[in-house]
């Protein structure tokens, strides 16, 4: 057990709990309480809002897997990572000023709500709702694995009871903090990523001698490290330009993203998040990945990737420095989870069961309602990240993979073309995850490119078409 | 509800919808950057590469270059080109 970096770590968790603690307070004092509790009365300001865009979307796949992969691919995965830049502005300008006044026009809390009152389909509400819920859970078990093993690196605990207390911190605290307390702790949490990336990249390039004297022994290693073409030249440009869908540009359709999108106070605070937004995402993609390549020849034969982070900042710099730093990772993977964790319950509480089941309940009812599907989805995830695989970046992107391609076209469109219909969201979203589970089942891979790119392009002709042919028998543009 | 302010949304939408099309055109400037860097100059042996502060060229230019003219191009755009308007129907802060 290496108590001088866990107390600083424990230090850094435990502040950012106090905090969420401390602004969820005023859930409890705002008008509506399903809108303070999950989207905080749409009152965010710049910073935060390009902080805790970040910080949702740096999870544990470009915290823990994403340089765990750049240790063993190289520089080639460093410049995959980098199409991750463009989320820092094409979501906010995209989904842009539109989303946020039509949002608010129709009062809508979640990215399902939008949906139905675009639609006004019960089948457009009941697929979405399933579509969030069954993939968040995958996404949700890869986070918490994440947070359970950096846990026990940092403990030498074990799986379980590292997991155990990972569960009950994030638990707590989202139970009773709700959106805003998740959206604070996220700038809180995004500057310790910002600052956390920019030491241990510093302490690597001076562990290992300098950029020139690293590269030199990557080479020396492998030539291939300092491609664009990956360790065994299997990167292609194809599959990796794939990538600027998959994690740029499609993270739009991701509905923790944009949820956030309907979140804040006015247009100043919008335009200072997008300046912002792209400089920390950007800074933290880079440094971050380049960290996993250079932690290479530092430190030679590691087998786990998702081990690579915490064993460098252990290995490069001072234990209490390493415990500030690994608090990073660990910040980012609470985050998420937190955002998912209140997206899941925000699904199930007002788009399933407010709109279908009791629709006339009382303010304390919801809210006893929301704190205790809250806690009992923890749980059930909890149940599932007990026996854990080793890759979790895989399983993170095959979530995100799947609510891009369901909803990327039935928000977009929804929003820019009046012609689309509940016919044509209701057959982007079949035809987008139908394509997606069946390309990774059967066909891996097609023509070069990642799965996610057939389903999107396939779905967008879907959306299309079903809206008119469909034109005549339906009569309310919205 | 909706004849009442359609004045003030056409006039809301219009700006919203351009600084969309302004986002598209910022993904493709980036992306053909991103692109033409890494495989325009890493498509070599790495045996003839430059370096530049001890980084392969191609890496440099395509990621950390990259990167910093995309901020800057963002910081212009969005303080140039984007407009301040009220998100709510009735105009009450700000």
């Amino acid at each position: 057990m290496n108590w001088e970096a866990l107390i600083p770590f424990v230090a850094v968790v435990v502040l950012v709990f106090f905090i969420g603690l401390w602004s969820s307070r005023k859930v409890h004092s705002s008008k509506s309480f399903l809108e303070g509790y999950f989207l905080g009365d749409r009152s965010l300001g710049g910073f935060i809002l390009a902080m805790t865009m970040t910080a949702t979307y740096g999870s544990a796949s470009s915290f823990l897997g994403g340089p765990g992969v750049a240790y063993t691919e190289g520089l080639g995965w460093v410049l995959l990572a980098m199409s991750q830049v463009v989320t820092g502005y094409f979501v906010l300008m995209v989904l842009g000023k539109k989303f946020a006044i039509v949002s608010r026009k129709y009062q809508s809390i979640t990215m399902v709500d939008f949906l139905k009152n675009r639609y006004r389909s019960t089948p457009v509400v009941l697929i979405a709702s399933a579509s969030i819920i069954i993939f968040l859970f995958f996404a949700m078990a890869a986070q918490w694995i994440g947070g359970a093993r950096l846990i026990e690196s940092l403990t030498g605990m074990s799986y379980v009871s590292a997991l155990f207390i990972f569960a009950l911190s994030v638990l707590i605290y989202v139970a009773v903090g709700g959106f805003r307390a998740v959206a604070v702790t996220d700038a809180v949490q995004g500057s310790i990523m910002f600052i956390g990336t920019l030491i241990l990249l510093i302490a690597t390039i001076v562990a290992g001698g300098g950029i020139s004297n690293i590269i030199a022994d990557l080479t020396a290693e492998n030539p291939n490290l300092i491609t664009p073409y990956g360790a065994d030249g299997s990167l292609t440009p194809a599959y990796v330009s794939s990538f600027w869908i998959l994690v740029g540009v499609g993270v739009i359709a991701l509905p923790q993203i944009a949820v956030r999108a309907m979140s804040y106070r006015n247009t100043k605070s919008m335009h200072r998040a997008i300046i912002l937004g792209t400089i920390v995402v950007g800074f933290i993609m880079l440094n971050m990945h380049l960290i996993g390549v250079f932690a290479r020849p530092i430190l030679p034969g590691i087998e786990v990737g998702d081990t690579v982070m915490p064993l460098l900042a252990l290995e490069v710099l001072p234990p209490w420095v390493a415990g500030f730093v690994l608090a990073a990772p660990m910040a980012a993977i609470m985050s998420t989870v937190d955002s998912l964790l209140l997206l899941v319950s925000s699904t199930v509480v007002k788009d399933v069961y407010i709109n279908y089941i009791k629709p006339n309940a009382t303010r304390k009812h919801v809210q006893r309602l929301s704190i205790s599907v809250t806690a009992i989805l923890g749980i059930i995830v909890f149940l599932m990240a007990l026996d854990p695989p080793d890759f979790i970046i895989w399983l993170n992107l095959l979530a995100f993979g799947g609510l891009e391609a369901a909803f990327i076209w039935p928000i977009v469109m929804g929003l820019y073309w009046k012609k689309g219909n509940k016919y044509g969201a209701i057959a982007s979203m079949i035809v987008g995850i139908g394509l997606y589970v069946a390309s990774n089942e059967f066909f891996p891979e097609p023509f070069g490119l990642h799965e996610i790119v057939l389903p999107v392009v396939c779905s967008f002709f879907a959306y299309v078409i079903a809206s008119l042919v469909t034109q005549n028998s339906e009569n309310h543009p919205v | 509800m909706k004849n009442q302010h359609s004045s003030i949304d056409d006039y809301r939408y219009k700006i919203a919808n351009r600084e969309a099309l302004i986002g598209v055109g910022l993904v493709l400037i980036n992306f053909i950057w991103w692109y033409g860097f890494a495989y325009g100059l890493g498509s070599k042996d790495p045996a003839e590469y430059t370096f530049i502060f001890g980084l392969p060229a191609w890496f440099f230019y395509s990621c950390v270059v990259g990167l910093i003219v995309m901020i800057v191009l963002v910081t212009v755009v969005v303080k140039f080109f984007f407009v301040d308007i009220p998100l709510d129907d009735e105009v009450e802060e700000e």
